[in-house]
């Protein structure tokens, strides 16, 4: 497709590089003639300098045959503005980044209004994510497939844990919980585990399930499990006031810590339900006042990277509550993963990752058939979720008939609603939905995972 | 410097060598010629040594910037010179190897000066390589890798701005190689057009061919003695147009084809080299009205001259170093100027000389009113501080190449005409000077020194300087 992406900030550069890395056209628009010639020096991709929501420089960037424009800059308004023309004009799908919560409430009017594919929110998508991963403490990360009924998560085998050293046939016989093991990442790999998989200390493994049944799981295998009663949250920006929001509607209580008294006056009145500290949250009194120790959940979203990595670290050290820490700028991401601070949250990341989920959907919906998908590990690995149609060639075979190829690994099936996963003898219909986990990336059609005769 | 990514494009290009040494032993089968077999064994050897590079480069290209990809342009060039002179040598057809290399590179630089004295003497399949050599090397061999090979990553915008020409390089759509296919197609069909012209206008097939890859890549190897001379008035006006047309930015095709015909039109590079060309054509038909005695004539022979040389190719329908003084003087300096950006022409580009005019328009005005401040603008949009500045180092720098080089050459003790004239004919990948070097004359009698000196500047004419000049800073060969 041709993609136009205006804004090369963080968001933007991350978009340009992996859509072009899946084979877009794409041509970037950035006020900046520094940051186009870096942003070209680097990716395959044509670069314009100047004002994204000129006609003319839309025109110039090839707006008219364009499929779709995005408005990533770091202005509201001009994204809107982006888009509008560029429908008008171009008549090509828009999405566009809006953040300011002002406009929060008037997100589906504007979309129909203005004639949006998508607008994206990434603090609201960000304390999405977050309210998400506190629904599975034990969790390290929770991707939704199937319009929420079933789940990819991913946990850490602690030392002494039960699971240590278990091979995967035994986990199902000693357990009798209907989850599959559908992917562990050891030492920086991600392996598909076969039936005589050990599964080790410090393995990162990943399981599909319906909520429930991960809920049982986790209670099975002696992972402690609690739902999360009271939560709290270092840093009142607007990651938190969406978060809180959610938490507070799902019966969570919720305590805040903010520097700023004005903001805290802001959010007393935005959330009368929160309980609003003013103080310092890199203040060990302050924390210790507010009993982190007891805690289930522990978010720490200030806007210092440095300073979230601190307070996790603190909270892990003293509480067993599950940690969520926002960085903002994920430049070393793999040193980050390291220091254990629990699940890690990233606006700007999570806003690319949503955009680029949009534009495989807008791309399958002419040409293949996938639902859904999310990556995994660094992008090492990914979670598909295929529509099964007439004369696929999986149809009408039990699952260990068919050849599947060693890097793929059929995470569960969704029929009408029911979520299956799949053994042996499992046969796989026409309307069912499919996930997959795999650690080839590119899969286009559900027939790919079988090996080529 | 990462040679293992280094390696594995040498072995792309040596591989794509060996296959387009193929060629010519199609032509050897055609005219049953011996020489065939050489090329043969060259194309092996070549094929094995990109095995060896293959072998020593690495998967993956990480670590691939500017400064690789100019060292890679430049060591792909030099290993493809080094490669095209074998079959010259061993068919016995040169048997001197520098004089081979001065052949070979001069063939792959388009620059299209010979070492050679009698050229009817060589095989067929010899002079198919030498000319064939002109078309690889006119749109550049690492855009043809581009457009035919998957090289994912970053190494391909820093290879194409190394190995384009002109002083700011950008992409036609947002696909690098898409971009080079682009350029491709279309050098290839007006190559094909070209033929076709020729071959309608009763020039041997063979002729045609070797005709239509020296005017495509502005070489300007011809396969008989008097170049074009013999062939007749339609075959000379069909070579000169052409010319001319290889000579211009070849984006404004891509323009054209997607019927943005008045942008393309509005090129202020494509004026002005219209424009130097036709007054030029014109200045000199006048001058040289006495010798033909005809206008119409006279303006033949020069416009197809200020085409040949103001596009680099060197192709001459007429010995003009009899020509008048002022005659002789405009041909060198056109031939300066060159043909535009992102064309196979050489020389130092016409939109540098604009960027440089209008450089020092400003400076002028300055001085009159010395706080004005004025952009200066080409096709309507400004031209940034790093351009101006890339195209007066430019012009330094090719001035400094210039001057050593004239220095050494005149060495041997030949006259100043011919020296000034040799250095710039291949400095500028024209191929033709004046006097010993003019279009009856050849490079034959320099010294081997002066001839490895000329081997450079054809090399550093054609890369645009900087790809030849880091190979002389030490830092580049470090890991």
């Amino acid at each position: 497709m041709k993609i136009i992406v205006v804004g090369g900030g963080k968001v933007g550069q991350t978009l340009v590089e992996q859509l072009n890395a899946e084979g877009h056209d794409i041509t970037l628009i950035d006020k900046s003639r520094e940051v186009v010639e870096s942003v070209i020096s680097k990716v395959d991709v044509m670069g314009f300098a100047g004002n994204g929501a000129s006609y003319h420089v839309q025109k110039e960037a090839g707006c008219s045959d364009a499929d779709l424009l995005i408005a990533v800059t770091d202005s509201d308004e001009l994204n809107l503005l982006c888009c509008m023309i560029a429908k008008k004009s171009g008549n090509c799908h828009t999405i566009a980044r809006v953040r300011n919560p002002e406009y929060s409430r008037d997100v589906i009017s504007i979309r129909s209004e203005l004639g949006l594919a998508m607008v994206i929110n990434p603090e609201h998508a960000a304390a999405k994510e977050a309210s998400r991963l506190l629904r599975f403490p034990q969790a390290i990360s929770v991707e939704t497939f199937a319009k929420g009924r079933a789940d990819v998560l991913s946990f850490k085998i602690n030392e002494g844990s039960p699971l240590a050293g278990l091979k995967l046939i035994d986990l199902t016989q000693k357990l009798h919980c209907d989850v599959l093991v559908c992917g562990v990442e050891r030492n920086d790999e991600f392996m598909i585990p076969r039936g005589n998989f050990k599964l080790l200390e410090n393995d990162l493994v990943f399981i599909v399930a319906s909520p429930k049944k991960a809920d049982e799981f986790f209670k099975k295998a002696g992972i402690q499990s609690s739902k999360t009663r009271r939560a709290v949250i270092v840093g009142g920006g607007d990651v938190t006031y969406y978060l809180a929001t959610e938490l507070i509607s799902a019966g969570i209580e919720v305590t805040i810590i903010e520097k700023n008294l004005d903001r805290c006056e802001e959010l007393s009145q935005a959330l009368p339900k929160a309980l609003i500290i003013h103080g310092d949250g890199s203040d060990k009194a302050v924390l210790e006042e507010q009993n982190v120790a007891s805690a289930d959940g522990f978010l720490a979203f200030t806007d210092l990277d440095e300073e979230n990595i601190m307070l996790a670290l603190y909270a892990k050290d003293v509480s067993d509550a599950k940690i969520i820490t926002k960085i903002n700028h994920i430049t070393f991401d793999d040193l980050i993963e390291k220091l254990n601070v629990g699940s890690i949250v990233c606006p700007k990341n999570i806003t690319a990752e949503n955009i680029i989920r949009y534009v495989r959907a807008m791309e399958n919906s002419l040409t293949v058939n996938i639902e859904t998908l999310h990556r995994m590990c660094d992008d090492r690995a990914e979670a598909l979720e295929f529509l099964i149609r007439e004369g696929s060639p999986l149809v009408g075979q039990p699952i260990q008939k068919l050849k599947i190829r060693q890097d793929a690994i059929i995470g569960c099936i969704n029929r009408g609603g029911d979520i299956i996963i799949p053994r042996g003898g499992t046969e796989i219909n026409v309307d069912d939905t499919v996930v997959v986990i795999t650690s080839h990336t590119g899969f286009t059609d559900i027939s790919e995972i079988l090996k080529e005769e | 410097m990462n040679y293992k990514a280094v390696s594995k494009i040498l072995s792309y290009v040596l591989k794509l060598e060996a296959v387009l040494m193929l060629l010519p032993c199609i032509v050897a089968i055609v005219y049953r010629e011996r020489e065939g077999w050489w090329y043969l064994a060259t194309a092996a050897i070549c094929f094995a040594v990109s095995y060896l590079f293959g072998f020593a480069g690495g998967k993956k290209t990480d670590g691939f910037f500017a400064r690789e990809g100019f060292f890679v342009v430049a060591m792909s060039w030099i290993f493809m010179g080094l490669f095209g002179a074998i079959p010259f040598v061993l068919t016995g057809d040169i048997p001197n190897f520098v004089d081979a290399l001065f052949e070979s590179i001069s063939g792959f630089t388009t620059t299209g000066g010979s070492i050679l004295r009698d050229v009817e003497a060589l095989s067929k399949t010899s002079l198919f390589w030498r000319s064939f050599t002109h078309w690889i090397g006119g749109m550049g061999v690492l855009v043809l890798l581009m457009a035919i090979l998957p090289l994912a990553g970053s190494e391909n915008i820093f290879m194409m701005r190394a190995e384009s020409t002109g002083p700011q390089v950008g992409k036609i759509v947002p696909k690098i190689r898409k971009t080079a296919e682009i350029l491709y197609v279309s050098y290839f069909a007006l190559t094909v057009v070209e033929i076709i012209m020729l071959i309608a206008g009763r020039v041997p097939v063979f002729d045609a061919l070797t005709t239509a890859f020296g005017t495509a890549g502005t070489g300007g190897f011809a396969v008989t003695n008097s170049s074009i001379g013999n062939y007749s008035n339609y075959g000379q006006i069909v070579v000169a147009v052409f010319m001319m047309l290889f000579g211009v930015n070849f984006n404004l095709y891509y323009l054209i084809s997607v019927r943005k015909i008045k942008a393309a039109l509005l090129s202020e590079e494509l004026r002005y080299y219209v424009g130097i060309m036709l007054a030029t054509t014109l200045v000199i038909a006048v001058n040289i009205n006495g010798i033909f005695g005809g206008f119409g004539t006279s303006l033949r022979y020069s416009f197809f001259q200020v085409s040949s040389l103001m596009t680099s190719t060197g192709f001459s329908t007429y010995n003009y170093n009899t020509w008048p003084e002022l005659s002789k003087t405009l041909l060198v300096l056109v031939s300066i100027i060159g043909a535009c950006a992102g064309s196979t022409g050489g020389g130092i580009k016409v939109s540098r000389f604009v960027i440089m005019l209008k450089c020092v328009k400003r400076e002028i005005r300055s001085f009159v009113n010395p706080r004005t401040v004025r952009q200066i603008r080409m096709d309507g949009s400004p031209i940034t501080r790093e351009v101006r500045s890339s195209v007066k180092s430019y012009m330094l720098a090719y001035l400094v190449i210039y001057v050593i080089s004239l220095i050494i050459v005149s060495l041997d003790g030949f006259d100043f005409t011919t020296n000034t004239t040799a250095v710039f004919a291949t400095f500028n990948n024209t191929g033709p000077g004046l006097n010993m070097v003019g279009p009856a004359g050849n490079y034959a009698d320099f010294s081997i020194l002066s001839k490895i000196v000329f081997i450079f500047d054809m090399l550093a004419g054609r890369l645009e300087l900087y790809p030849m000049l880091i190979l002389f800073v030490p830092n580049t060969w470090k890991d």
